[in-house]
């Protein structure tokens, strides 16, 4: 009997105690050690004040985690907040009301927001075409050049100087090849993110009309000369079998830390894996096109950011104000930099990461910083939207494999490409 | 004994409760849902949704990527459903031959079936990935060249190769079952007339395992149908290109990916006709030829 009445009691006083703070759910889809960041991230936010509590929870893989949060919202339980990838932009920006700006919750909740204080390269990415910034940059990443040191050496390359631009590149690359100092010369990661997005980006032409997306609907202009000499060449190096093609998304860096090839374009953020693989590895710059007028440019983010769903309480908006502004701290910034390689949204945070000599032991990670910031972006250079994205980059990938396989030629498959990622825009904006 | 007697029109409806709630919630409830999105324009919050009527539908079939899906499905499927069988019945016939160790070559056999498809899936990719695969370093060795993320037809032959494999266990385990149950006294007789193995085989064995041959038709379709999308999906992910891309990969693609609700609501509805007929008819031509025995 006694013990029946303690437990009744305890059930009561259950949610009396969780009733005094408010919960707020996260859902994220970081693994691995990028995970034990998310947890330390919000235990210390909740060690830190005691009105909210912020719950992460792990939801898959980034889509998993996308679309368990339209599924969650379609039946009325969405998250808080939910961490959504890159190419889902477009998708969470189409949801006006499901979603409310993170601009709008950190002025709610009594926080001056200064947009300034942001990494403008990143911000300007995540803002919509009248300038609001919608959602919170947790995560962000840019391409660089990573390359074996020893294969240089073996291919009597230059082993502190790795190539700059796209021709210097496929020489260093045919160089290895001829050499045999390894058997395959260049691969890459991510063909549409790097040679698409980002190389309009980076070589200042357009990918698409209306900024891109970013001011409307785009209407795709990859079948632009440039697009079509750097795919030609990157087509004629594997018929040489000097590029080899390694899979849609990350598969390529295996074949970089196997040893297979010696230069490979990648995130900065899969640095973590080449470290590990403990190759002799070399860092540069993404390469850029020398014939490309004002390149380079500057390169364009990717990884993920933090979207507020709508229809919550203004405790519920306070809180994850509250949230934000403790995430957009300095020592916060710079613990999320250096722990999980990904870039710091904040002025002040790289100032003061530079400042700790981090950069001077580290000098992969400042690389997409300053490849990001080198510029004022152009039109060209703010990133690419489309409201069906992911869809956009399947119709390339399948494009470019059809040439990369020699049945079409790299005119071939981006005219291809551009009339059916036009005929899929227009699908889905409801043309 | 006194009989316990229950009111007769509640008790059948109680037992079969579970079944039906399971049937309803599971199946009925999804079909109805998919048939209510396909002939729904929506975005992917359902923040607005409008009825387009059989416009999705038209959509679909007027796709040459669905033609496409379709193709690769049929070609996939044969090749699945044909192999995973024949070699199934082949390795049945010969452990039957084996005279010691009998259980423990079947043991060895039913294994892979316990392994999961995405895993079954992993396995033969690492084996047969063209930069580090175990198998794919000899392939090249021979002057093959060996690259199935840009040679569609490899990419077919090892998600088929995959998929076969994984089922041949399943199968085998009823073309044993089926051996076992033809009365030795038939293949005895066919032996004092003088006939062949190969002979008694094909007019004897064959015809009596029908049964068995037909049962595992139906389910090796069905499977090569939904069962195989694990393997798909972390062997080729459908590429290159669209080589590998199957009806069920595509509906998840549209769907998931692309979030494109009502073409992927379209696709699942077609599926589901597809597979309603396909049944229909293994059931009504095909069951005329088994012989039941």
């Amino acid at each position: 009997m006694k013990t029946v009445n303690l437990m009744v009691a305890g059930l009561v006083a259950m949610p009396m105690a969780a009733q005094a703070q408010t919960e707020i759910s996260w859902w994220h889809a970081m693994t691995g050690a990028n995970s034990e960041v998310v947890e330390k991230i919000a235990a210390d936010f909740n060690a830190s004040q005691s009105d909210y509590v912020v719950k992460p929870v792990f939801k898959g893989t980034y889509p998993e985690t996308l679309n368990a949060g339209i599924a969650a919202f379609r039946a009325g339980q969405a998250p808080d907040i939910i961490q959504v990838f890159d190419v889902g932009t477009g998708v969470m920006m189409g949801a006006q009301g499901a979603i409310k700006p993170v601009a709008e919750v950190l002025t709610e909740a009594g926080f001056a927001f200064d947009k300034s204080q942001y990494l403008p390269g990143i911000v300007g990415y995540y803002s919509s075409p009248e300038g609001e910034m919608l959602s919170f940059p947790y995560n962000s990443s840019s391409p660089i050049l990573y390359y074996n040191k020893d294969i240089f050496e073996k291919a009597g390359l230059d082993v502190d100087n790795p190539p700059k631009t796209w021709a210097e590149v496929w020489a260093a690359a045919r160089q290895i090849k001829s050499s045999g100092a390894a058997t395959c010369g260049y691969t890459s990661t991510w063909l549409t993110w790097i040679h698409t997005e980002n190389f309009a980006a980076w070589n200042n032409v357009s990918w698409a009309s209306n900024e891109n997306g970013l001011a409307g609907t785009p209407e795709l202009a990859v079948d632009g000369p440039l697009f079509v000499k750097h795919f030609q060449e990157i087509a004629d190096l594997a018929k040489e079998g000097v590029f080899v093609y390694g899979g849609r998304t990350s598969e390529a860096k295996q074949n970089f830390t196997s040893g297979e090839c010696g230069i490979l374009t990648e995130s900065s953020g899969g640095l973590g894996d080449i470290v590990k693989a403990g190759i002799n590895y070399g860092i540069g710059q993404l390469p850029y096109d020398e014939t490309a007028e004002g390149a380079p440019q500057n390169t364009t983010p990717g990884g993920a950011s933090l979207w507020v769903m709508g229809g919550k309480s203004d405790e519920v908006y306070k809180g994850v104000g509250t949230f934000f502004n403790y995430l957009s701290q300095t020592d916060v910034q710079e613990f999320l930099h250096q722990e999980s390689g990904y870039l710091p949204v904040t002025m002040a945070a790289y100032e003061a990461t530079k400042a700790s000599g981090f950069y001077e032991t580290n000098p992969a990670r400042e690389v997409p910083i300053t490849q990001m910031m080198g510029k004022e972006p152009t039109e060209n250079s703010k990133g690419v939207r489309a409201p069906n994205l992911p869809q956009i980059r399947d119709i390339l990938n399948e494009e470019f494999e059809k040439m990369l396989a020699g049945q079409q030629t790299a005119q071939e498959a981006l005219t291809a490409a551009t009339t059916r990622g036009n005929a899929a825009i227009k699908e889905a904006t409801g043309g | 004994m006194r009989r316990t007697v229950f009111p007769h029109k509640l008790l059948p409806w109680l037992l079969l409760a579970p079944q039906l709630a399971i049937t309803l919630i599971f199946f009925y409830w999804p079909a109805a849902q998919a048939f209510r999105q396909s002939v729904l324009r929506e975005d992917p919050f359902g923040l607005s949704s409008t009825f387009v009527g059989l416009a999705n539908f038209r959509k679909v079939l007027n796709d040459p990527s669905y033609l496409n899906a379709l193709q690769v499905t049929v070609i996939f499927s044969v090749l699945v459903a044909f192999f995973a069988m024949a070699i199934a019945l082949f390795l049945a016939v010969q452990v039957e031959k084996i005279i010691r160790g009998k259980g423990f070559y079947r043991t060895l056999m039913i294994w892979p079936y316990a392994v999961a498809p995405a895993i079954a899936g992993m396995l033969w990719l690492f084996m047969f990935n063209p930069s580090f695969g175990t198998l794919a370093w000899p392939l090249r060795q021979l002057g093959i060249n060996w690259n199935p993320l840009l040679d569609g037809d490899q990419a077919m032959m090892l998600v088929v190769a995959a998929a076969t494999w994984k089922q041949i266990s399943y199968n085998f385990l009823f073309f044993v079952a089926g051996l076992q149950a033809i009365p030795k006294s038939l293949l005895e007789a066919a032996a004092i007339d003088g006939a062949t193995k190969r002979r008694a085989f094909w007019t004897i064995v064959f015809p009596l395992l029908t049964p068995t041959t037909f049962f595992l038709l139906v389910v090796n379709t069905v499977y090569a149908l939904f069962d195989t999308f694990g393997i798909i999906h972390a062997v080729t992910g459908g590429g290159p290109g669209k080589a590998t891309e199957t009806l069920v990969y595509k509906v998840y693609n549209d769907g998931f990916v692309n979030l494109i609700m009502g073409d992927s609501a379209a696709q699942s509805v077609i599926l589901m006709v597809i597979v309603i007929a396909l049944t229909a008819f293994q059931f009504r031509f095909i069951e005329k030829r088994v012989h039941y025995g």
